[in-house]
């Protein structure tokens, strides 16, 4: 047997010199399992979603084509660019002051000038493993004006806070998923910041630099490579949001989180209680473009030449 | 006879040099914090800090304390209240213990209320993180092994299309998915929560940066001219390399399967089938639907109890994770 390896292998090495220039297909040995799969719950899911979302249920003759009716329809829909702004807002807000705690988290955490930095780490990272579900129902606890934390401290210092009003609905929402996420994203940062040479420290405090200017000149520029990441990550996260809000949804007094509080709400409303999946698949596509442009926009060119 | 005597000989002083060796391994380890801290301390008295060993700063540890305070009280509120009878948690400080200590009777009550329905929810969650987040993990090793290591027809655009799918938002995928499944009469059962679980792409991402650095191209071809099949190589040679990238993938894949709300919230109808995170949001809605008895102390545990096997997973595997990302983050 392994003679016989060894005679046929000279032969082998040659062909592969030879066929340099033709195709190479192993690597699809590997790879057919994830892309068939990917084809099956990506790929023909986007295409049948552009498909239906030219047709349209009526109550007599059943589905009809109507081109770009439902398009037309979203583009004047009030409570559709409602949601788009609530959730642009969001986005403005929650995003910068996530990331802004996470960076300097992870510079803390990277500094080693800790006590305990292992802890910090840690205990930092650990809402990532908290599923949505419960982190919403922990916080609407804690927020709830007749027993949570709230309506303790109310009742404590006399005071009538309602963090659960209308008016800052969205930022008690925002506080909820920067608790998740912001460990999630200092350790992308942290990971990014371990990676930078530690004789690059010495040089540098050798030659007089101030721990300032090493954040400054050798952590920040490092940084901005895995802010790339992040912040796609991060917009396209809260462009969907969904699990808070439609969980506190019961938690919430009256009807301040509507049906169309986000576009994902909105679709999923549409859909599956207003059974009209033909424009809630238009409602999709159109999210899915002005999510993909302003990743696009922000960042995701220089994510490419990261991943080149 | 006599050559495997020898061999397990050899085998018993290989385990005692290995021994030696990692107890002179924690020893120096000893010797290097005693020795930092001394230093650390003579620093202190000289005013000079060097960049490795820096002078531990009090004012950094109480802001950094606070941020800590906060991610980790929900944790605190989540573990005390579940000591809570259903009476208790409505009428006694959240921060505080209740009157009774009903943890165990919480417990108890989670697992057989409706009939022991919450045990039903943990094995479908187990169920589908072993197949869905342990498929997608599959799929994403060899995925990523095959665009680091083969220069094959297509794999621009592969690389194009998954770099774009990850901007899709899930709501534009959820609703054909399930018009589409729906269709093949996949829907309300354990497949639509299954299938769609097994593509990762951040997990092929991760894979495809760990195995463009953990798998040297030399040992690959060595392993080729030597005449193995290129799943032998795959197998014995590629993947113990590949270990810590798979720890780390396959942890944040369970981490979004078992986590999953919105998949399974459109997919499944009936309450058999249903994972941990639907089942307790059902039990939370159960106070605000007519005549329905408010179970927050059932909700609050089962919450705990879901939340404890990822934790546990996370702090055992820090080690892991952490290389696993690192690694990620190196590529330039």
């Amino acid at each position: 047997m392994a003679s016989a390896g060894i005679a046929a292998e000279p032969v082998k090495a040659g062909e592969v010199r030879v066929n340099k220039h033709k195709a190479d297909w192993r690597g699809w040995k590997f790879m057919w399992p994830f892309a068939v799969v990917f084809v099956f719950v990506f790929i023909i899911p986007i295409v049948y979603a552009i498909y239906i979302s030219f047709f349209k249920k009526q109550m007599i003759g059943g589905t009809k084509f109507v081109g770009l009716e439902n398009y037309s329809r979203l583009l004047v829909d009030q409570q559709f660019w409602s949601s788009v702004g609530r959730v642009a807002l969001f986005t403005v807000v929650q995003v910068p002051i996530m990331l802004f705690l996470a960076a300097a988290m992870a510079l803390a955490i990277d500094s080693m000038k800790l006590h305990g930095t292992k802890f910090f780490r840690i205990s930092t990272f650990l809402p990532y493993a908290v599923p949505a579900v419960v982190s919403t129902l922990i916080w609407g606890f804690v927020y709830g004006a007749k027993y949570g934390l709230v309506g303790s401290f109310n009742d404590f210092f006399g005071t009538n806070i309602d963090v659960l009003k209308p008016s800052v609905l969205l930022a008690a929402i925002g506080n909820i998923n920067t608790w998740e996420f912001t460990g999630y994203n200092m350790l992308i940062f942290y990971s990014s910041l371990s990676t930078i040479p530690h004789s690059l420290y010495e040089a540098a405090s050798i030659d007089g630099a101030s721990e300032w200017q090493i954040v400054k000149s050798i952590k920040l520029p490092e940084l901005k490579g895995s802010l790339a990441i992040t912040v796609i990550f991060s917009i396209i996260g809260s462009f969907q949001l969904f699990n808070e809000p439609s969980i506190l949804q019961n938690m919430v007094p009256g009807n301040a989180i509507t049906t169309y509080y986000t576009p994902n709400m909105y679709a999923y409303n549409l859909s599956f209680s207003g059974n009209q999946s033909n424009y809630a698949a238009a409602l999709a596509i159109v999210m899915a473009v002005i999510t993909m442009a302003i990743a696009y926009a922000v960042q995701l060119n220089s994510m490419k030449e990261q991943m080149k | 006879m006599s050559a495997a005597t020898s061999a397990r000989l050899t085998e018993a002083e290989l385990r005692a040099q290995e021994k030696a060796a990692r107890r002179a391994e924690r020893e120096r380890q000893k010797r290097i914090a005693r020795d930092e801290a001394a230093e650390r301390k003579r620093s202190e008295k000289a005013g000079f800090a060097n960049v490795n060993n820096p002078r531990r700063s009090t004012l950094m540890t109480i802001l950094c304390a606070i941020f800590a305070v906060y991610c980790l009280f929900p944790f605190v509120y989540l573990a005390i209240n579940a000591t809570k009878t259903q009476a208790d948690f409505t009428s006694t400080f959240g921060l505080g213990f209740g009157k009774t200590f009903a943890l165990w009777d919480n417990i108890v009550t989670v697992f057989t209320y409706q009939n022991g329905i919450f045990g039903r929810w943990l094995v479908n969650t187990l169920i589908y993180v072993v197949v869905g987040a342990g498929g997608a993990t599959l799929l994403a090793i060899m995925g990523g092994y095959a665009l680091a290591k083969f220069r094959f027809p297509g794999r621009k655009a592969v690389f194009a299309v998954i770099i774009g799918s990850i901007s899709v938002p899930g709501i534009a995928l959820a609703v054909p998915q399930f018009l589409l499944f729906a269709k093949l009469g996949l829907t309300n059962t354990p497949w639509a929560m299954i299938i769609p679980s097994l593509i990762s792409p951040f997990g092929l991402y991760l894979m495809w940066i760990f195995s463009e650095q953990a798998v040297p191209t030399e040992l690959l071809e060595a392993a080729r001219v030597d005449g193995a099949s290129e799943f032998r190589t795959f197998w014995t040679i590629s993947l113990p390399l590949l270990a810590p990238g798979i720890v780390t993938t396959a942890l944040f894949t369970i981490v979004a399967t078992w986590n999953n709300y919105f998949l399974p919230l459109i997919m499944l109808k009936d309450a058999d089938w249903y994972p941990l995170t639907i089942g307790l949001n059902q039990w939370k809605d159960q106070a605000s639907t007519a005549g329905g008895q408010a179970i927050q102390n059932l909700v609050i545990t089962g919450s705990l109890i879901t939340i404890i096997p990822l934790v546990i997973a996370f702090l055992c595997l820090q080690k892991y994770w952490q290389s696993g990302l690192a690694a990620g983050a190196v590529k330039e």
